[in-house]
């Protein structure tokens, strides 16, 4: 009963402002602004066409191979860098340089240099690399004195030190990284598909927009906010697991701030 | 008192000296400070706030390499950290590991071993220390003095030769204190541990010690070295109570002052 009337209280808005689309879209008649039913029945028929295997799992999963490796490579990384005083001294100001370039700007370089057609993956890697490596240094820089002294003094080996230690010290910076990341490899994903590929969400995107299927283009939208919240739902919850031991985390805590 | 065996003291300070490199000029925390303990012995040291006793704990745990002088354990001389020793730290928030449980965390310096091995060597240290329900828990939930019994446990299980503790019941209330004080005396007792403890607690150092060391100021050095004669059996209320408590206390608290050491004890006409 309480799950029923919190899954309410979530999506009332979202389901009173699709209604008043609806009306206002039918009302208005006009051939950019299809109502919610005409996008739900094209999407029923692309979502479930072959186009869903030629264009969305190929699309995504570079997305997802792309963030991968962007985490992967952002928190080994970072975790080595954070604990180098000497290491970030030379290389911070390099840093800040490159995290203040919007990402999508690096789509044509990536385009010209690796060719139109094979450039999405490390577009991605790239430029969702940044947020999660540089809040992982600032996660691993700041294990606390006492920790140092505690890890020394029980002379801990290296691999303990910073996998044991200073990795899980890191890790809610290193979550706050990557819900970044995540928002910008999609963002990439579509970005680097609208300009030129042979398949994906972007690149059908682009389709409709040529073929002047509006019905079809707001279709794609659709499916790209709901893979967003979806993939940032998911990763919500593996944040909520590698934390689990923080207070605010705890089982106890979350009752606590959801009951009622 | 002082069971020296033939190997001689089990920790040998000689003419220990340390100066940090401020930005505002050098700053010298400890000066020419000489002691040894014995094996199984407990030493506390007490010194007035700030005037070095943290950075001679850390000289002689390895974790700061003095200017000047050495430290030799077992008879070999310490550079870097030993093997055999254990430090117990005043902040136990920041000293246990959130992450990990209170079982764990007794765990985690153990790593060398067999897991059956580390399992049964952490769950006899939280016994000693009074936790054995606790393992499962996480620091956070748990009091401060539970917290510090963790790191205590964590200590006793990697069974070090010297037991440092820094100002270890500084942070917790009166009452837990005594309780802790208390726990100190019974598990040192059970397990024949050498203990060395730093604490700005007059009280607390003449309590626990078998022997107290008097710093001066800083730079701290030794003004003064007594025994204390109260049997191995203390008790909060009887001991601080008792008539050897209270002289030593005024001695100490005498010598803290910068009162020369003859003056505080009664003189006969």
């Amino acid at each position: 009963m309480r799950l029923l009337k919190e899954a309410g209280q979530r999506w009332v808005v979202f389901a009173v402002a699709v209604l008043v689309w609806e009306l206002l879209a039918r009302a208005a008649d006009d051939v950019f602004f299809p109502p919610p039913t005409t996008i739900a029945e094209a999407a029923g028929e692309l979502w479930f066409s072959p186009l869903f295997g030629e264009h969305v799992v190929p699309g995504v999963g570079r997305m997802l191979a792309g963030f991968a490796t962007a985490a992967v490579v952002g928190v080994a990384l970072g975790v080595l860098l954070g604990r180098s005083a000497t290491a970030m001294a030379y290389l911070s100001p390099a840093f800040t340089f490159i995290r203040s370039i919007p990402p999508p700007l690096l789509v044509p370089f990536f385009a010209a240099t690796i060719g139109v057609t094979s450039m999405q993956l490390p577009t991605i890697a790239f430029g969702a690399l940044w947020p999660v490596l540089l809040n992982t240094v600032d996660g691993a820089r700041s294990v606390d004195a006492t920790k140092v002294e505690t890890a020394r003094a029980f002379r801990l080996s290296r691999a303990q030190w910073l996998l044991g230690v200073v990795l899980p010290s890191a890790l809610p910076k290193v979550f706050a990284g990557l819900r970044l990341s995540l928002s910008i490899a999609l963002v990439l994903m579509v970005i680097s598909e609208l300009i030129g590929s042979l398949n994906g969400v972007g690149n059908q995107l682009v389709q409709a927009q040529r073929d002047y299927a509006l019905p079809a283009m707001w279709a794609w939208i659709v499916l790209l906010g709901i893979l967003g919240y979806l993939f940032n739902t998911l990763l919500l919850l593996a944040e909520r697991r590698a934390l689990a031991w923080q207070p605010g985390h705890s089982p106890e805590a979350k009752t606590l701030a959801t009951g009622g | 008192m002082t069971d020296l065996s033939k190997a001689g003291p089990m920790l040998e300070v000689t003419d220990l000296g340390h100066t940090y490199q401020g930005k505002d000029g050098a700053h010298d925390a400890i000066d020419a400070l000489g002691f040894s303990v014995g094996a199984g012995e407990l030493v506390c040291v007490v010194g007035p706030s700030g005037c070095g006793k943290s950075t001679l704990l850390r000289t002689i745990a390895g974790l700061v390499r003095p200017s000047r002088g050495a430290v030799s354990l077992h008879g070999s001389p310490v550079d870097g950290v030993p093997a055999d020793l254990a430090v117990v730290f005043q902040d136990y928030s920041r000293s246990l590991f959130p992450w990990l449980s209170v079982q764990r965390n007794v765990e985690f310096p153990l790593r060398g071993l067999a897991r059956a091995e580390r399992a049964s060597r952490a769950a006899e240290a939280l016994a000693s220390v009074g936790l054995d329900k606790a393992g499962r828990k996480y620091p956070w939930q748990l009091s401060g003095g539970m917290q510090q019994r963790v790191a205590i446990a964590r200590a006793l299980a990697y069974r070090p030769a010297l037991l440092l503790m820094d100002e270890p019941f500084a942070s917790v209330d009166a009452q837990t204190r005594f309780e802790l004080e208390d726990l100190l005396l019974r598990v040192r007792r059970e397990q024949d541990t050498t203990v060395l403890l730093v604490t700005h607690d007059i009280d607390e150092s003449v309590y626990l010690g078998d022997r107290v060391l008097v710093l001066s100021k800083s730079p701290a050095t030794v003004v003064a070295e007594l025994t204390v004669d109260l049997g191995a059996e203390r008790d909060q209320i009887t001991t601080r109570a008792s008539e050897e408590f209270v002289e030593l206390r005024a001695r100490v608290a005498g010598l803290l002052q910068g009162v020369p050491q003859q003056r505080s004890v009664p003189v006969e006409h």
